[in-house]
């Protein structure tokens, strides 16, 4: 049985309160690495990571965290957290590393992973918090995807390029040609293909949302 | 005691324990993850420094091989950089210097100068560059193998006049609406020959071990 409450933790985090096009929190990931599939899944990926741990931490010590300090300990909980994950991808993953570059670390400073910490993790159930900050997470990295394989698909005409990064070099036939002899558009690759692209969806999900009677 | 120093200290040593377990847990992963972080560096490196050379022409270890390069104005470099000596039985039969074009459309590109003995170039790749993508990225194998035509030249093939891009009258492909980056990287790559030309008996000197009668 799935309670109330569960259920619109996770439509809140997936649809209603998507941080990537309702919120507008963590653009700066957003906009700067989603010109592929594969860095806006890893990307997407490795911040829902950061982000169920950093809630599932802060739900478990929220109470012994005085009110004064809670900002300087929950971004001590996220740096260090961010950094073993950066750590992690350099060990095992070191040509998407390679590719994802400062933006692991800058995952620190996105603010959906303080925002989640702050208002929910620190006043909420543990179990909850962690499904809360998951479900923000993956609503962002679904954001993430989307604009991505818009972007690769018009700037490059391309799907899942560099997939062997992730995967290694038996993923390498894996990208998928949408069309022969293409020759890019640049402007989609580029940032300002990123904010067009970014408004595009938003307005798609405004249209969505609020059906005019 | 008086309560409000009391409550100060005990906020103080909440973050100090946040602090101490923070850093424990980041020491402990970079303890865990630094061997395979090095050995995935070191292959990574390993690999780009293999392209720029003939795959059978050495059997050393290159990254372990090294030379220290001066901060030259022919190699562009600022910094101190590394030459990789190639050896087969341990006689030296090419090197890969590292060089910097200064002048690239955005910036320096770095490069990676494979060089035969004989002065013929084995190969060059690009190890970094901020060059505008989809123009002037070509310059990168990973987009094309434009880079390729420096195999087997030297500085008597083509003659001096000759090391430029066509459309300087040079004997180098370019390609429409980026001729400022092949430009800086044919440059560069013909000092890097010059600088091979003078320093060559110190780059490939027999080692000293292998002298001893």
């Amino acid at each position: 049985m799935i309670s109330q409450e569960t259920r619109e933790i996770v439509v809140n985090g997936l649809w209603k309160q998507n941080p990537g096009i309702v919120q507008l929190l963590g653009l700066c990931p957003l906009l700067a690495i989603s010109n592929t599939v594969v860095n806006s899944l890893s990307l997407g990926l490795a911040t829902t990571l950061v982000m169920a741990t950093a809630s599932g931490s802060v739900a478990l010590v929220r109470n012994v965290i005085p009110h004064e300090i809670r900002i300087p300990a929950f971004v001590l909980i996220i740096a260090a957290l961010v950094t073993v994950v950066q750590l992690a991808m350099n060990a095992w993953m070191h040509p998407l590393y390679l590719v994802l570059g400062v933006f692991i670390p800058l995952i620190t400073t996105n603010c959906i992973v303080l925002a989640r910490v702050e208002a929910f993790a620190s006043k909420r159930s543990t179990a909850h918090s962690i499904l809360d900050a998951t479900m923000m997470g993956l609503g962002l990295t679904g954001v993430l995807v989307l604009l991505g394989g818009l972007r690769e698909a018009i700037g490059k005409g391309t799907l899942f390029s560099g997939i062997d990064l992730a995967l290694g070099p038996v993923a390498k036939d894996w990208v998928i040609p949408l069309a022969h002899d293409y020759g890019g558009f640049l402007i989609a690759v580029l940032p300002p293909g990123a904010f067009i692209g970014l408004g595009l969806l938003i307005a798609l999900y405004n249209r969505l949302r609020v059906t005019p009677a | 005691m008086n309560p409000a120093l009391r409550e100060t200290l005990s906020t103080a040593l909440t973050l100090l324990v946040f602090a101490v377990v923070g850093a424990s847990l980041l020491s402990g992963t970079y303890l865990l993850t630094r061997p395979n972080i090095e050995r995935s560096e070191q292959a990574a490196k390993r690999a780009l420094l293999a392209q720029t050379l003939p795959p059978d022409g050495f059997d050393n270890d290159l990254v372990h091989d090294t030379l220290p390069l001066p901060a030259d104005a022919r190699l562009g470099l600022k910094r101190p950089g590394t030459a990789y000596i190639a050896r087969l039985a341990g006689q030296p039969r090419a090197v890969v210097l590292e060089a910097v074009a200064p002048d690239g459309y955005s910036g320096e590109i770095h490069l990676l100068v494979g060089i035969l003995a004989d002065g013929r170039i084995a190969g060059v790749r690009v190890t970094a560059h901020k060059e505008t993508p989809g123009l002037g990225d070509y310059i990168d194998i990973g987009r094309a193998g434009w880079i390729r035509q420096f195999d087997g030249k030297s500085l008597d093939d083509p003659a001096a006049d000759g090391w430029k891009v066509r459309k300087d009258g040079g004997r180098f492909d370019y390609m429409a609406g980026a001729t400022i980056t092949p430009r800086a990287v044919v440059a560069a790559v013909r000092r890097t020959l010059e600088y091979f030309a003078a320093h060559r008996a110190k780059l490939l000197a027999e080692p000293d071990t292998e002298e001893t009668p």
